[in-house]
């Protein structure tokens, strides 16, 4: 008698844990299918006009980024991200899209914008990236520091300060919001390979999905 | 134990399992990031998987004791979370004023069926049958 309701238990345990497993391949196989018809219906959501470009603008392999400047694994990254560009030279490009996340994510996304103006971007972006753990620690969050820091890159901080301000920068941050919440993003970085997600967080997943696309997009 | 009392643990265990499991998959899998009063009401159900298992197997007649004190505190954290969540008590009075809002809404099923609502109604559910269950078989004795 005892022993039935032990197995009673193991039984419907087992079976609602499998119904839960179930339940997530069911739901990351749906994700994934929403996710591509998107690629090929709404390219717009993935890349936007104003989103900034690294690499070959021919290239047929977009690598598409949802970054935010203050966020410490976007930094880990971003290194590797620009190995992968040079690996496969000329066949792939990075868009970047934001993600404002942190509190200050939207000052930092609005001088990186400002100092395209400057055509100073990726030295901006990479600088940022560089001095993160001092103008972004958690702890205590110095924004202002970014402003020392710019002119290394010979970056004019009076003017970047004016640019700043610019209505067009806030609506690029508003618009990828938006784009992040259709396409259900709740953490950077979230990376899209022509629109299909890695299959996990993994830097492997992405370089893998990487080779996988160019050999898809350039046959030998 | 009569074998209706069993029921009666066994089902309230079927209910806060799936309730964990559920908001598991809200938070793990979906990715919503729940509040602070979700994480609340999580901390009153999830003990109760193993609490209503143990309890039910080895010790029917004081599973009631160990387990309505923690249906009681996650039902009125749910019910005051439904308040928040269909505006009754405006959102300015309520302890959520970091991080995710309380009042965020992820799913509405039927247009109706809100994660504050499955957690009420599952909180409530286990409730009444251990209070059926003491009723009929700790009290009886």
């Amino acid at each position: 008698m005892k022993n039935n309701k032990t197995y009673l238990f193991v039984g419907v345990g087992a079976l609602l844990l499998g119904c839960f497993l179930l339940g997530i391949k069911f739901y990351k196989d749906s994700q994934k299918e929403k996710i591509s018809f998107m690629a090929q219906n709404n390219a717009k959501t993935f890349v936007r006009e104003h989103s900034p470009r690294l690499g070959n603008p021919d290239a047929r392999v977009y690598l598409v980024e949802f970054l935010d400047p203050e966020c410490e694994s976007c930094r880990q990254s971003y290194p590797l991200v620009k190995d992968l560009l040079s690996k496969y030279n000329g066949k792939v490009q990075l868009i970047v899209r934001y993600a404002a996340f942190h509190g200050n994510s939207k000052t930092a996304i609005a001088a990186v914008e400002a100092a395209k103006k400057q055509e100073r971007y990726w030295e901006a972006l990479g600088l940022l990236f560089e001095t993160q753990p001092q103008w972004g620690s958690h702890h205590n969050p110095q924004i202002d520091l970014i402003f020392d820091f710019l002119p290394r890159v010979g970056i004019d901080v009076e003017k970047l300060k004016t640019d700043m301000l610019d209505e067009g920068i806030a609506k690029i941050i508003e618009q990828d919001m938006a784009d992040l919440k259709t396409l259900g993003i709740r953490g950077t970085p979230t990376f899209f390979v022509n629109g299909k997600k890695p299959g996990d967080y993994s830097f492997q997943a992405l370089s893998s999905l990487v080779a996988q696309e160019v050999e898809a997009a350039y046959p030998q | 134990m009569k074998n209706s009392s069993f029921s009666l643990l066994f089902t309230s265990w079927i209910i806060a399992t799936v309730a964990t499991l559920g908001s598991l998959f809200f938070s793990q899998v979906m990715e919503f990031t729940p509040c602070v009063l979700c994480w609340y009401q999580r901390i009153a159900m999830y003990p109760l998987v193993i609490i209503l298992l143990v309890g039910a197997l080895k010790a029917p007649e004081s599973t009631f004791l160990f387990s309505a004190p923690l249906v009681l505190i996650g039902w009125i954290i749910a019910f005051y979370h439904n308040l928040l969540h269909y505006e009754i008590v405006p959102e300015s009075a309520s302890p959520c004023l970091e991080g995710v809002s309380c009042s965020t809404v992820y799913i509405e099923w039927f247009g109706f069926i809100t994660i504050p609502i499955l957690s009420l109604l599952a909180f409530t559910m286990i409730g009444i049958l251990l209070i059926y269950f003491k009723r009929t078989t700790v009290d009886e004795k």
